[in-house]
């Protein structure tokens, strides 16, 4: 039973959540029934995990709040947004330095995959971003009192195969099997329709910390049949942001003559100030940036509604384009989209939801929370794939790819072999063959994108046919099948038809990392994690137990004892004896055995003393309750500030 | 259009295979034995016969659009997570062959092209594919201009070369709309032409594969046109 625990996890640019679809009450939590899908807080008790990773003084790694406050005043020391620079190459994110202060390792190789400078180590962004999946899974595994070894996780639709493999391997180092990598805007439409068992059409758009997606989706008995996506997966409100810092900057530098970019520590308090100010312009009509200057002296300014939307336009207007776009690779009008839903953070800026609602001529839904709507989708997804409930019985999720696979062809011009919006699993099989006398090898170059020139698509691998028999040019016939699997991931396989051998080929991605590399990244993180995760599950066990005997001494004196039969209780008692026993020894499966016992016995007791509470303050976290329909007001994702 | 397509044929023509299904050993149907249900291994097959379709053009898309369900319920790889890693692989195999199959058949030009590959009619210069490589290129394709389009293909292309020349003004813009709009009704007449020779072939005329081929070549040609106009419109 421990084992099965499969979550869902939303791993953001600027906030990751961990959400579980459950199945029923237990006493040790009867206001968090776990029933319907939740999202699992954190030992601070925030849903929201900040995408942040740092060092402490004493080199330990910080994953969120913690990692944050370090942010501010050791920048050095953290490293956020990371999301940015999954699955990409040093030529791609040159103008992303400009902007971010990522420090890349000195000594990267050209073709290397990505390492950023953090103390006196340097980590690939798959490896930072499995801190915060490790984080995630620490979560998890307090909240279940169980080890949790398996995740479905979401990315934006329109991320290419390079950034869903960086995402994978991260899973992989962070010790989780990946079961499926599911797209966010998709995960969110689940999330909205396990309530709603609906047919019609409906467009998710999904602007976040730092990626953009459009999605048109059609739902007919439960089945989630992509039709078109688009997006852009560097486009947020970190973009945002950085342009208010931008404006920032320039004042201090005319106003107060000092040059703030020489101040690391200055910048992210700039950034804090200007993040919280769009937050307040959400419900406010004007908002102040207020920063102290490394001199004493005080930075000021009045932002106005007026004026930040003015700012703003041009990056709202940014995904404009891409939903024109897959209304129109959908075949669709405006007024054949049943319904828009809102995901996303950025979506709480007044201005979006107004060119929302014009580009779409109808007022968009955000019932859910924008922020926690992805990972509800996602432990929605994780709940089908560990076999299903009844709740999720008809639901299936049929998604696309969102970019064109091709190959380089003669003249250097990409041939499109599988086209975007294919639903996945979706394969191809082409041919080739060599063009001179003798020659063992053939050299394929894959690509991602819609341009018609190689050099402008995304090289995704380049690898060699390899071991051909010598025969004359034009007369091996190699058939090559690329299949697209249901993570949107690439897996290429060869074999040379005359010889009929099937041919050993090395697939060799462009940027990325190999099996061994991940392995060893594995090997790297997981010094004292096993012997730890012991330590802690019979740590958190002693805690679950003592929570559940609490529980349990006031549910006597509740009315509801008394309903219960007489051989309820009795067997209630002897459970309970039981478990005192097993709290004297160190048995971690012992322990855990007569919790889940006695939490099944008293699950009668759970409910009935739920049906009495109703209608009085009981406020679970499921789907039908979760804070709903806040609109501007509600916080940002990074708006919950421990510190100002 | 992809060579996966000829693949499908190739094996067709090949040796006779054991239907017994992998688990129980009872005779199976073609997807899940009709004993135990299991899902079978992939084979390699043509895409009417997925469907268990025959090769036939007139097609119920509302029919095949609930079989293409019916069968994602039942082989996608979201049913197979907790099964063997060899029923994995196979209902992945299985789910890629009907989502390539379902968007070749729910098309009607992809349908009809298919099905000529199948019956090995090459479209080549006009094919899909041909003009996409061509396009990227720059090489100029070869392709004969239909006799009926002759005069109007000429007149367009002295527009458009006007057009790249000195840019679009009022006029030109005017003149450019209204080709398109004959254009587009040519277009939807073909498509009329297309269920004509779709009928004859479906009643048994092998013959109206000569007359599909010409519609989509024209159909192709005037695509072509539409599409520069819309360039020079943008």
């Amino acid at each position: 039973m421990a084992d099965d625990r499969v979550v869902g996890i939303d791993l953001g640019t600027t906030n990751s959540l961990v959400a579980y679809m459950g199945t029923g009450p237990t006493l040790a939590h009867p206001d968090e029934p776990g029933k319907g899908v939740f999202i699992i807080p954190g030992e601070d008790g925030s849903n929201l995990v900040p995408s942040v990773v740092a060092l402490d003084h004493d080199n330990h790694m910080l994953v969120g709040n913690a990692a944050r406050e370090v942010l501010l005043t050791h920048p050095e020391r953290a490293v956020y947004s990371v999301k940015r620079l999954m699955g990409r190459g040093v030529e791609d994110v040159q103008a992303e330095l400009k902007l971010f202060p990522f420090r890349l390792a000195e000594d990267l190789a050209p073709g290397e995959v990505l390492r950023i400078q953090l103390g006196e180590r340097s980590y690939t962004p798959p490896e930072i971003s499995a801190q915060i999946l490790r984080q995630l899974k620490r979560n998890a595994e307090r909240f279940f009192g169980a080890a949790v070894k398996q995740a479905v996780i979401t990315v934006p639709a329109y991320f290419n195969d390079a950034q869903r493999q960086a995402t994978k391997d991260a899973g992989r180092i962070a010790g989780l099997e990946v079961l499926r990598l599911v797209n966010e805007p998709t995960a969110a439409s689940l999330a909205y329709g396990l309530d709603k068992k609906q047919n019609g059409t409906i467009a998710v758009y999904d602007f976040g910390g730092g990626t953009f997606d459009i999605s048109i989706l059609k739902l007919q008995d439960g089945i989630f049949e992509v039709i078109a996506t688009n997006g852009d997966t560097h486009l947020g409100g970190d973009d945002i942001d950085n342009l208010l810092i931008a404006v920032a900057v320039a004042d201090i530098a005319g106003d107060l003559g000092l040059d703030a970019r020489q101040h690391p520590d200055l910048v992210q308090r700039l950034r804090r100030a200007v993040i919280d100010a769009k937050i307040a312009l959400s419900s406010r009509p004007a908002a102040e940036l207020e920063v102290e200057l490394p001199d004493g002296r005080l930075y000021q300014r009045t932002i106005t509604r007026e004026m930040f939307e003015q700012m703003i336009q041009p990056i709202v207007a940014r995904t404009l384009e891409p939903c024109r776009q897959a209304l129109k690779d959908a075949e669709l009008t405006v007024a054949q989209v049943d319904e828009v839903v809102l995901v996303g953070g950025s979506t709480r800026i007044p201005l979006v939801r107004r060119q929302v609602e014009e580009l779409f001529e109808r007022e968009p839904h955000s019932e859910l929370n924008p922020d926690e709507v992805v990972a509800l989708g996602a432990a929605v997804q994780a709940k089908i794939l560990a076999g299903g409930s009844a709740e999720t019985k008809d639901m299936l999720l049929l998604d696309v790819t969102p970019l064109s696979l091709g190959i380089e062809a003669l003249g250097g011009v990409t041939a499109k072999i599988i086209h975007r919006n294919s639903t996945i699993p979706a394969s191809a099989t082409e041919h080739f063959t060599t063009g001179v006398e003798g020659q063992t090898s053939v050299a394929i170059h894959v690509l991602q994108g819609e341009r018609e020139m190689a050099k402008d698509c995304r090289s995704l691998a380049r690898f060699d046919l390899k071991g051909i028999p010598p025969m004359p040019a034009g007369l091996p016939r190699i058939e090559v099948r690329f299949l697209i699997d249901a993570n949107g991931i690439l897996h290429v396989s060869a074999r040379e038809q005359r010889s009929g051998k099937e041919s050993e080929i090395q697939v060799q991605p462009s940027y990325g990392l190999t099996d061994e590399q991940v392995e060893n990244m594995i090997l790297d993180s997981f010094d004292n994690a096993e012997r730890d995760l012991a330590e802690r599950q019979l740590i958190e066990a002693r805690n679950e137990a003592e929570t559940i005997l609490t529980a349990l001494a006031k549910g006597r004196h509740n009315p509801a004892w008394t309903m219960l039969s007489f051989s309820e209780q009795r067997k209630v008692d002897e459970l309970e004896s039981r478990l005192r026993l097993a709290l004297g020894g160190t048995d971690y499966n012992s322990i855990r055995r007569w919790i889940d016992e006695l939490n099944q016995a008293t699950m009668h007791l759970a409910e009935l003393m739920m049906d009495a509470a109703v209608g009085s303050a009981l406020r679970g976290k499921n789907m039908d309750t979760t804070d709903v329909g806040e609109g501007p007001a509600a916080p940002h994702p990074i708006g919950k500030a421990e510190f100002s | 259009m992809s060579d996966s397509q000829k693949a499908g044929l190739q094996v067709m023509n090949g040796k006779h295979r054991d239907h017994r299904c992998w688990s129980c050993g009872d005779m199976r149907a073609e997807h899940f034995c009709a004993a135990c249900g299991h899902v079978q291994p992939a084979e390699p097959t043509d895409y009417f016969a997925f469907f268990g379709l025959p090769r036939k053009l007139e097609l119920d898309d509302a029919g095949l659009e609930r079989e293409f369900y019916a069968l994602s319920r039942k082989l996608h790889p979201d049913v197979y997570s907790l099964a063997s890693a060899r029923e994995q692989a196979w209902s992945l195999e299985k789910t890629s062959q009907l989502n390539d199959a379902y968007r070749t058949l729910k098309d009607p030009l992809s349908r009809t092209e298919y099905l000529l590959r199948l019956e090995g009619i090459q479209l080549d210069e006009q094919s899909k594919t041909a003009t996409e490589l061509a396009r990227a290129s720059g090489v100029d394709k070869k392709q004969s201009v239909p006799a009926e389009l002759l005069e109007e293909a000429f007149e367009l292309n002295m527009l458009l070369e006007e057009a790249k020349r000195g840019g679009v003004d009022e006029e030109l813009r005017g003149q450019l709309c209204a080709t398109r709009a004959g254009l587009m009704a040519r277009l939807k007449t073909m498509r009329d032409e297309l269920r004509a020779a779709w009928k004859r072939w479906d009643g048994g005329d092998r013959q109206a594969t000569v007359q599909m081929v010409d519609v989509l070549n024209r159909r192709s040609y005037l695509h072509n046109l539409v599409r520069d106009i819309n360039e020079a419109l943008d």
